[in-house]
């Protein structure tokens, strides 16, 4: 068992979680508002993409993620229009960006880089890791060297974003005049209305900061974790995040507490193979691979949480007299 | 009189042909942009999968496996629930068609051992839909995200199976090829001019699953609980229905029919499992049960459509490496989009058309 | 004096309905002044043309003298105008000074405002003796309170001309004392109440001036010191109604139904009803009465079988219900349908019918397994089931008569009618009614009232639920009250005294 570096699973469920905070937070602000976002997946996908494709391109990550913003938000805007305007079934849209998407990054990576429908290495237009000061100097002080230097530090700056980002969060949604907006949003959305709050307005809103904040996700997969993108990368994610919100209850702490808590699933899963465990013996690499997936399936069966979600979500807005 | 609701033949045909439309035209627009002419590549796929008669008759096979799949999503719709997992159950149900043709394609005539592997898919298909519909009956977990879930258990799971099922010696991912015996009657043996074609009896028996399923769906008091559940739960408990029961064998129903998709795809080419065989079609299966507006004859003509969608797009990737079968995803994803979730788009300008063509002919 | 508004020529339609004809007249600053009409008499889309939700296809609003193009609710609020709907705007989970600021807020952060608004808030509920805290959530507040709290939403964004939408619907007798007081200390300070309602009681009680409207447009405009309770409801209905219906002597044969310490406790524990015990005969009505959300709803519920009570038991015909050993009530309806128990349920389109499916379809609904409908390999035979419904439509006079219609597109009133026909075609021993002629036109209440009457005669029993003491009379043998889950009295019609039955419903036992 000295297999297992407990160590090395701590900074690996942090670098691994981003990925499903940022999702987890983008969907939170959707649903918040009312709107089920089933499409993070596809979100996740289509920026991923871009921005390696465009990182690559340019040589300049910051460029990458710029552009991975902007389609990101542009699905959403689009996811926003058939849930608000159009009043059409969110679930379903969701599932057509996710498959759009799927085909489409895989055809675009195909057309320009030749390279079997991904994106080459991005090599120096990585961003470096953040290492804090005084590093070195820590270097040999037991477990406060090891946590400063390579627990906080030294790691990208878009983990640093996904952390930051939290609090944020959690003050946005709670003690800021757009947070209680959304939150009425979501929960009736004709009391919102009745007050005077542009129930339309508001849930585009939510849609375009959701957009912004999935991108972080396929940046952060794509240029920081892989340094390129490869067809159906998100391998779930947008579901994880999903995953999460439930397990947290729409909130934005408990639900960074699940995105955790599958990154540490990640990290052990890769410790798990070729380890040898007393009993079973080396459990073989497909089977790790589903423990995430058999996670979620556990946690929607409400063997976890009671969990409830906003109460006008999922039901389109129609003023009724 | 000016009308304020489209009539029948507009919602039921007009619009899901605009919709189709629609994606068709943002798909040309996509391949423009890949350098490539959409009418030429339109041109090439017809020809491919309608005039040639070989590639129709290929057209027609996949449409076989099609059918299956988006009657196992329609069914489900029927009950208000989201099967995505068609996936998921097609892939399971081909690993109990497998496990049917090992254990008796070397005893069993092929009168009982075509029917033995349809059994073990539909059954082993129905098993994989059981858990999810199981907690959406009793736990209220969404049944989208749990057949997601599925999908990529099924994937890590089949992997595992399939690395254990290769013969000794061999490379291939796949489990050992069937006897003879189970192999299905083609339908070139009395149809000549199709050819060295796949097209086999399942194309039959995909016709009559689409006759048992509109009848049991409209003209049973099964089917008309079914839909009840569908539209309204509330009443429908009213009117005594096993709410909880209802669900939970729709989805073994759909996981059935699922199931029997990939007899078609084994017994009918590849005559062994090999891994992701179903390539896609549980989720094609989406998009037909969404544009078929879940009748018997939009599933079976979206079910065409799809079908030389892919063999029209399998010659034209060969004919033009700009435009691989992957664009067909991309396609698929825009007709769910136009013809599922934006079903209404057309809507207000076609009343707006039909109510000032109306006032001129008065 | 300025009238606080005035309403000039407003039409106002919706696809072929008119909702709005031709509306004038206008309200005195300082008043309170009633809108009374039926349903569907269009005093809903006046207020809501005055409050922003809809725009008037023609003519004019005024307020305080002035014309006003008032486009949305927002703008509404700014002139001082605001309203309390029937259906409470509120944010369940959030706390009442939240739902205060939603809307008006005054700034990105919301902590730089929170304490001046409470401060506010408390002032204003002690100086109209609102009794609600600032901070409850509002789940956790009964439903009078809520009421309050949107009072108090509106009296915070200093509405003077404050509209209340059917207030007393939900209100006991005490509670809807303590509103009137309330609505007459807005008056003395200078605020002007428009209140619309269908009761009559309420107008005479405590309005100055009444307008009554009928099928869209304004029949009557009076001062209530001028008028009385039977004027008004003759310009409402446009007809004098017909006060007693013919029914056949009260002879009630053997016991059918007999229900003894009926519980039911929610998910939380807490209980909807105590205590229920209760018998009802064969060719009697038996009435309840009560403000909706007394246990009503729930016990109606029970009895058809779409719901499992906590503890006790019910006969009937001499066999206990099929309660036991289940752990939901999942598919038993089907049970108590077989065994003679109809149901028309107070919520028609969410539990009685499939508002997608044809009228014929619906005729079926509930009845789809039975033998009758089907025909050969057990598929439905379509041709019985048309003449089937062709005669129901044509005793029970559902109009249009088209059969194929989906059955949303009918009134309100051919819809009950539709369900009725239906548990009637299954020749019940006992008819459970919720709400019998809710969302229904005038002109049907009467043929429905009929109806049942008719069904007693024949033998069945009639359980019935209403929220209207005029239709409680006018069907009712006897009369069961209920409040906060229990019965509280047991009369028998002849002793019908509306005060006595008021303050039963508002909660004092019989003594």
């Amino acid at each position: 068992m000295e297999d297992f570096h407990i160590a090395s699973i701590i900074v690996s469920t942090i670098r691994n979680a981003p990925v499903l905070m940022f999702a987890a937070m983008a969907g939170l602000f959707a649903e918040r508002s009312g709107v089920v976002d089933i499409g993070l997946e596809g979100k996740i996908l289509a920026s991923a993409f871009v921005s390696a494709a465009v990182a690559y391109s340019t040589q300049n990550p910051w460029y990458g993620i710029a552009a991975g913003i902007a389609v990101s938000v542009a699905l959403a805007m689009v996811q926003a229009f058939v849930a608000i305007n159009q009043k059409g079934n969110q679930l379903v849209c969701g599932i057509a960006i996710n498959i759009a998407m799927s085909g489409l990054t895989f055809v675009l990576a195909q057309f320009f880089f030749q390279q079997g429908g991904r994106t080459p290495d991005l090599g120096g237009a990585r961003m470096a890791d953040v290492v804090l000061p005084g590093t070195a100097a820590m270097e040999n002080i037991p477990f406060i060297g090891w946590l400063y230097g390579h627990v906080i530090g030294n790691q990208s700056v878009l983990v640093y974003l996904a952390f930051l980002l939290v609090p944020i969060v959690h003050w946005t949604l709670y003690h800021s005049r757009f947070g209680l907006r959304l939150r009425a949003c979501g929960e009736n959305p004709h009391a919102a209305d009745a007050a005077g709050v542009s129930v339309e307005r508001t849930r585009y809103l939510a849609m375009l900061v959701a957009g912004v904040l999935c991108s972080f996700s396929g940046a952060y997969l794509a240029i920081v974790q892989s340094g390129f993108f490869l067809r159906d990368m998100s391998a779930g994610a947008g579901y994880l995040a999903l995953t999460a919100l439930v397990f947290g209850n729409w909130r934005p702490l408990y639900t960074v507490l699940g995105c955790l808590m599958f990154g540490m699933f990640g990290a052990i899963q890769i410790q798990l193979e070729g380890v040898d465990l007393p009993v079973v013996g080396r459990i073989p690499g497909s089977l790790i691979q589903m423990i995430p997936y058999v996670v979620t399936v556990v946690v929607l069966a409400g063997l976890m949480a009671k969990s409830v979600a906003p109460k006008a979500i999922g039901k389109p807005f129609v003023k009724s007299r | 009189m000016k009308k304020t609701e489209l009539p029948r033949w507009a919602t039921g045909f007009v619009l899901p042909i605009l919709n189709l439309l629609s994606a068709l035209v943002i798909a040309g627009f996509v391949i423009h942009l890949l350098g490539e002419s959409p009418l030429e590549s339109l041109e090439i796929l017809v020809d491919s999968a309608i005039v040639n008669p070989e590639g129709l008759a290929y057209t027609m096979f996949y449409a076989s496996t099609f059918i299956f799949t988006g009657l196992a999503v329609s069914i489900a719709m029927q009950a208000g629930l989201f099967n995505i997992g068609a996936e998921g159950q097609m892939y399971v149900g081909g690993l109990g068609l497998t496990l049917a043709m090992l254990a008796f394609d070397a005893s069993l005539s092929p009168w009982l051992l075509i029917p033995a592997g349809m059994i073990g898919a539909a059954l082993f298909g129905a098993a994989w839909a059981f858990l999810p519909g199981y907690l959406q009956a009793k736990r209220g977990s969404h049944v989208v995200v749990t057949t997601i879930m599925f999908n990529f258990i099924a994937a890590s799971l089949m992997n595992y199976l399939i690395l254990k099922m290769i013969p000794v010696g061999e490379q291939n991912p796949a489990s050992r090829v069937f006897s003879s015996a189970a192999e299905l009657p083609l339908l070139t043996s009395w149809f000549p001019v199709l050819g060295d074609t796949p097209l086999n009896i399942c194309f039959l028996l995909a016709i009559v699953a689409l006759v048992i399923y509109g009848l049991a769906v409209w003209r049973s008091s099964w089917g008309y609980k079914l839909r009840a559940t569908g539209l309204n739960a509330h009443a429908a408990h009213y009117a005594g229905v096993k709410i909880s029961r209802t669900i939970i064998v729709t989805m073994l129903v759909s996981g059935a029919l699922a199931g029997l998709a990939s007899v078609n795809s084994i017994l009918g080419s590849t005559h062994y499992l090999s891994l992701n065989f179903p390539a896609g079609a549980g989720f094609i299966g989406i998009a037909i049960a969404l544009m078929g507006r879940q009748n018997p004859v939009g599933i079976f003509l979206s079910s065409v459509l799809f079908g030389a969608l892919i063999q029209g797009g399998f010659d034209l990737s060969l004919e033009k490496p700009n435009i691989p079968q992957e664009t067909f995803i991309f396609i698929q994803g825009l007709i769910i989009l136009f013809c599922g979730a934006m079903e209404h788009f057309y809507a207000p300008a076609l009343l707006k058309l039909i109510n000032l063509t109306g006032k001129k002919a008065a | 004096m300025q009238p606080a508004v005035e309403f000039r020529n407003i039409s106002k339609a919706f696809g072929a309905v008119q909702a709005n004809a031709d509306v004038s007249f206008s309200i005195a600053k300082g008043s309170i002044h009633g809108v009374i009409g039926e349903n569907g008499a269009g005093k809903s889309t006046l207020m809501s043309i005055l409050y922003g939700y809809y725009n008037a296809d023609s003519g004019q609003v005024l307020v305080d003298g002035q014309a006003q193009d008032i486009r949305t609710s927002h703008e509404a609020i700014a002139l001082g105008i605001g309203m309390v709907h029937q259906h409470f705007m509120l944010v369940e989970n959030m706390t009442v000074l939240d739902n205060v600021m939603l809307g008006n807020e005054g700034g990105f952060k919301l902590a730089a405002r929170r304490g001046a608004v409470e401060a506010t808030l408390r002032e204003i509920c002690a100086r109209y003796r609102l009794d609600v805290d600032p901070l409850a959530t509002v789940h956790d507040l009964s439903v009078g309170a809520q009421q309050r709290v949107e009072i108090l939403k509106q009296i915070y964004r200093s509405a003077e001309i404050l509209i209340l939408d059917e207030p007393t619907a939900v209100l006991t007798a005490q509670e809807t004392a303590s509103l009137f007081e309330i609505l007459r200390l807005f008056k003395e300070q200078g605020k002007t109440i428009i209140l619309i309602t269908h009761k009559l009681q309420e107008i005479m009680d405590i309005t100055d001036e009444v307008t009554v409207m009928r099928a869209g447009r304004v029949v009557g405009a009076v001062q209530t010191r001028d008028t009385s309770k039977e004027q008004l409801a003759n310009m409402m209905v446009g007809r004098p109604i017909q006060s007693e219906l013919p029914r056949g002597p009260y002879q009630p044969g053997a016991e059918v139904l007999k229900v003894s310490g009926l519980q039911l406790k929610d998910a939380n524990g807490v209980a909807l009803l105590s205590d229920i015990d209760f018998t009802l005969r064969a060719g009697e009505v038996v009435a309840i009465a009560g403000v909706s959300g007394n246990g009503q709803s729930e016990l109606l519920e029970i009895l058809s079988g779409m719901r499992l009570p906590s503890s006790g038991s019910v006969e009937f015909l001499g066999q206990p219900l099929p309660y036991a050993g289940r752990a939901n009530a999942d598919g038993l309806p089907a049970a108590f349908r077989g065994l003679g128990i109809g149901h028309v349920p107070e919520d028609r389109l969410r539990d009685g019918v499939i508002k997608d499916f044809s009228v014929m379809q619906n005729t079926v609904f509930g009845y789809q397994d039975q033998g009758d409908v089907k025909g050969r390999f057990g598929l439905f035979d379509f041709k019985k089931i048309a003449q089937r419904c062709a005669g129901l439509m044509r005793d029970f006079d559902v109009r249009p008569n088209n059969p194929d219609l989906r059955i949303g597109l009918l009134s309100g009133g051919n819809q009950q009618k539709v369900v009725i026909a239906r548990e009637v075609a299954a020749c019940p021993k006992l008819m459970l009614v919720g709400q019998p002629t809710r969302g229904v036109d005038i002109g049907t209440i009467e043929s429905i009232h009929t109806q049942l009457l008719r069904l007693r005669d024949e033998g069945v029993a009639i359980l019935l639920s209403s929220v209207e003491l005029e239709e409680v009379r006018a069907l009712a043998d006897r009369i069961i009250v209920m409040s906060g889950g229990r019965i509280t009295g047991v009369l028998p019609v002849d002793e019908f005294d509306t005060t006595r039955i008021g303050l039963l419903m508002g909660g004092l036992h019989k003594s």
